[in-house]
C-alpha cells in the first residue's frame, strides 16, 4: 500500500439527488501530478472500521494542486458512498492513496471511443483535456438517466457538439452497443467505464468483430460484493482471523496488521496475489487464470468458502 | 554539503578523467556478496545517507561540467543520439518538469526554478544557463524539451511509453550506454530491447517479474537497481554507434597498465513514474572508477577478485570482459588474503 496523503474538503456540490461532486487540497505541500484515467483510494472511517475505496479523478490534469471526484450513492452499498453523500462536509479531513493508473489512453489510437454508463463518466471528464490538448479524434457516447445519473451532461454536450451522443434511459433511449463498432477508423480504441454488464457486453462485441484484445480498454466499478463470513488461517503466523460478510479478505488482513501490497482493490490489476494452501475459494476476480486460481487468490475482491478454513501462505 | 565541481576533464581523448578521493569513497559499489548472478534487483528508491549517491533522486556530483561538456561533444557529432517521438511530447515535458524542480530543491546552491502559472524561470549557474520560458511551448526553449534539461543532467535517459501492458522505448537521451544504440532499440518492448541479455536471465524469469514491477510504479514512488560492467579508460561514450573507436581498446591491457586502463562501470538505474503522461522514466547514471582507484578500498578489491574470477563466462562474454578479464584477475589477486595464502 503506497503512503497516504492528507487532504481537505473545499467543496462539495450535489450534481444529481444520487451524486455527489468533493474537491480536495493537499493539506501539507502539493499534490502529486496524475495522468488522466487515474484513480484514488479514499479512506472512509465509518463506524469504527475503515472501509476504502477507490474513485477516479475527474478534475483536469492541469489544475494542478486540486483532485475531485463525483460519487455516487450505491443502495446496496458497504456504507463507503453513503458516508461520503450524508457524513463528509467542506472543511473535513480525509486520507487518500496516490494517483494510480488503471485506465490510461492509449498511444497508438488513431481515433478515441469513449463509452460511459452512468458514473462512469468521470474517467472521461479527465480525459477531455488531455484529448482536446491533443487535438484528438475522439467522440464520447454517455447512457445515463436524466435527473438521476445524468452528471455533467449539459456541459459535455456544450463542450464536444457533435462528438457528444447522450442515451437518456428515462427518455427510452438506449445505447446500441454494436453500432459503436460500426464504420470506425483503422486504428480505433474502445475505452468503456460502468456497470460490468456494459463491460461484458462490448467485450463480446469487439471479440465478434474482430478487435483484436489491445483496443478494448474498461475500468469496471468493482468494489467488493458483500457475502459469507469465513475463517482463515495464516501459516507462517499462525494467526487465525474471522473475515465478517460485510469485509473483504484484504481489509480483515490489514485491520489484523498484515499488509498485503495492493493498488486497484478491486481484483483486476494482480498486485495483491496471495497463495492459499487449502480451502475453498470463491475468486471474484478478472485477473487470474483458471490454473493460477488452483494456488492463488486475489484477497480484495475473493473470499474463502463459509464451511471449513481457507489456509493462507502469510 | 554543497557540491563543488572540478574543472573540465575528458572522457576521451587524453583521459584526463580522475576520481578525488570523495568521490571514490561515494562510489557505488555493485556487489553486495563475493559472487555475481542476474537478479531482480530492484527496491524501493528511498533516500539513503545524506552525501551517497542515494540521497537524491538525480545525483550530482564533482564531474558535473566535465560530463556535461562530454554530452554536448558527442551530440555534435551524433545529435540523433536524443529521439522523442511525436507521441511522447507530454513525457518529455514531465521530465523536463521532474528535472528542474528536483535539482533546484536538492542542490540550490547550484540551481533555481521560479514559476508563475506557465511562465517558468530556470537557472544553471555552474552551466551559466539563466532561460525564461512558457512552459508546455517548445517555440520557447533553444532545444526540444527532454534534450534542453537532459543537456544539463548527468546519465542517459530512455523514457517508456506504458501500454498493451508493456513498456517501449520511445524517447531518450543516450550518450553513454554500455553498448547499445538508441537508434536501434527505439519502439521496441522490454523483453525485445533486453533480448541481448544471456539466456540465463531470462530462464529465471528476471524479466517478467522485473517488467510487472515496473509497470505497477506509482507517482512519487520510483525504484533503483545497479548494473554493472568494465570498461577501457574513463570513456563515457561507449555506444554501438562507435564500437569502431573503442572496441580494439580491450586489447590494449597488459599487467603494468591494468590498473589504470581497467575501469569499473557502474550504472544507477532509477524509475519514476511521470505523473502526466503516465510514462515511465529510466534514468541511467553512470559511475567510473580505475582499479588503482577502487583498490584504495581493500574490501573492493577482494570482493571484486572473487567476482570476476568466478563470474560464468556467458556473463563475462555478454559484458565484453573476456580479453582482459585474467589481467584483471591476476592483478587482483593481491587484494584477496585468501588467495594469496592459497
Amino acid at each position: 500500500m503506497s503512503a497516504m496523503i492528507e487532504v481537505q474538503v473545499t467543496d462539495v456540490r450535489q450534481l444529481t439527488p444520487v451524486v455527489r461532486e468533493f474537491t480536495f487540497v493537499a493539506l501539507d505541500g502539493t499534490l502529486p501530478g496524475f495522468s488522466c484515467g487515474s484513480h484514488v483510494q479514499v479512506v472512509l472511517p465509518i463506524e469504527g472500521r475503515t472501509l476504502r475505496n477507490a474513485y477516479s479523478l475527474m478534475s483536469d490534469p492541469r489544475e494542478t494542486g486540486v483532485y475531485r471526484i463525483a460519487v455516487r450513492l450505491q443502495e446496496a452499498s458497504r456504507g463507503g458512498s453513503r458516508y461520503l453523500h450524508e457524513q463528509v462536509r467542506v472543511g473535513d479531513r480525509l486520507r487518500i492513496g496516490v494517483p494510480s493508473n488503471l485506465f490510461a489512453l492509449h498511444s497508438q489510437a488513431h481515433h478515441h471511443i469513449l463509452v460511459a454508463g452512468g458514473i462512469g463518466i468521470t474517467p472521461f471528464m479527465a480525459y477531455l483535456a488531455e484529448l482536446e490538448a491533443r487535438g484528438a479524434s475522439f467522440e464520447l457516447h454517455y447512457a445515463y438517466r436524466s435527473g438521476l445519473t445524468d452528471a455533467y451532461g449539459d456541459e459535455l454536450r456544450e463542450r464536444l457538439g457533435e462528438r457528444f451522443h447522450g442515451y437518456d434511459a428515462a427518455a427510452g433511449q438506449r445505447l446500441d452497443c454494436t453500432s459503436l463498432f460500426a464504420g470506425k477508423p483503422l486504428g480505433s480504441h474502445l475505452y468503456v467505464c460502468g456497470p460490468q454488464r456494459l463491460l461484458d457486453e462490448l467485450k463480446l462485441l469487439a471479440s465478434a468483430h474482430g478487435w483484436s484484445a489491445g483496443r478494448l480498454h474498461w475500468e469496471a466499478f468493482a468494489a467488493p460484493e458483500p457475502g459469507q463470513p469465513f475463517t482463515v488461517e495464516l501459516t507462517r503466523s499462525g494467526q487465525r482471523l474471522q473475515v465478517p460478510g460485510d469485509h473483504s479478505l484484504l481489509e480483515a488482513l490489514e485491520a489484523a496488521g498484515v499488509e498485503v501490497p495492493n493498488l486497484c482493490r478491486g481484483g483486476v490489476c494482480g498486485q495483491c496475489t496471495t497463495r492459499y494452501l487449502s480451502g475453498e475459494v470463491e475468486h471474484r476476480d478478472h485477473y487470474l487464470g483458471e490454473q493460477q486460481r488452483g494456488e492463488a487468490l486475489m484477497p480484495c475482491v475473493s473470499r474463502g468458502g463459509c464451511s471449513g478454513t481457507l489456509l493462507l501462505d502469510l | 554539503m554543497p557540491v563543488v565541481m572540478k574543472p573540465v576533464e575528458t572522457y576521451r581523448g587524453d583521459f584526463t578523467f580522475s576520481n578525488s578521493p570523495q568521490a571514490i569513497a561515494r562510489f557505488p559499489f555493485p556487489f553486495a556478496e563475493d559472487s555475481y548472478m542476474y537478479s531482480v534487483n530492484i527496491e524501493p528508491a528511498t533516500p539513503r545517507e545524506p552525501g551517497s549517491v542515494f540521497e537524491h533522486w538525480f545525483d550530482i556530483d564533482e564531474h558535473y561540467v566535465s560530463e556535461m561538456a562530454e554530452r554536448g561533444c558527442v551530440l555534435e557529432k551524433d545529435p540523433q543520439r536524443c529521439l522523442v517521438m511525436p507521441h511522447m511530447a507530454q513525457a518529455a515535458w514531465d521530465t523536463l518538469e521532474m528535472l528542474m524542480e528536483h535539482l533546484a530543491a536538492d542542490y540550490p546552491e547550484h540551481f533555481a526554478l521560479e514559476r508563475d502559472g506557465d511562465q517558468w524561470l530556470w537557472i544553471n549557474r555552474p552551466l551559466g544557463i539563466d532561460q525564461r520560458f512558457t512552459f508546455g511551448d517548445a517555440s520557447t526553449l533553444p532545444f526540444e524539451p527532454l534534450e534542453y534539461i537532459t543537456r544539463q543532467a548527468q546519465g542517459d535517459f530512455a523514457v517508456l511509453d506504458q501500454r498493451d501492458g508493456d513498456l517501449f522505448m520511445d524517447a531518450g537521451m543516450v550518450t553513454c550506454p554500455a553498448d547499445w544504440s538508441i537508434k536501434f532499440d527505439a519502439g521496441m518492448s522490454f523483453k525485445q530491447w533486453h533480448a541481448p541479455v544471456p539466456g540465463v536471465a531470462h530462464q529465471l524469469g528476471v524479466f517478467d517479474r522485473a517488467l510487472k514491477y515496473l509497470l505497477n510504479i506509482q507517482v512519487g514512488h520510483p525504484v533503483r537497481r545497479l548494473n554493472w560492467t568494465m570498461t577501457i579508460n574513463p570513456r563515457m561514450d561507449t555506444s554501438s554507434e562507435t564500437f569502431h573507436e573503442w572496441g580494439h581498446e580491450r586489447g590494449l591491457v597488459t599487467p603494468e597498465n591494468v590498473a589504470r586502463l581497467v575501469h569499473l562501470r557502474v550504472e544507477l538505474q532509477f524509475m519514476p513514474r511521470l505523473p502526466r503522461s503516465n510514462a515511465l522514466l529510466f534514468g541511467i547514471r553512470t559511475y567510473l572508477i580505475s582499479l588503482e582507484e577502487l583498490a584504495s578500498n581493500p574490501v573492493w578489491a577482494c570482493r571484486l577478485h572473487r567476482v570476476l574470477r568466478d563470474l560464468p563466462d556467458e556473463i563475462a562474454d555478454y559484458k565484453g570482459l573476456t580479453r582482459y578479464r585474467q589481467t584483471v584477475v591476476d592483478w587482483l589477486r593481491q587484494f584477496d588474503p585468501q588467495a594469496k595464502a592459497a
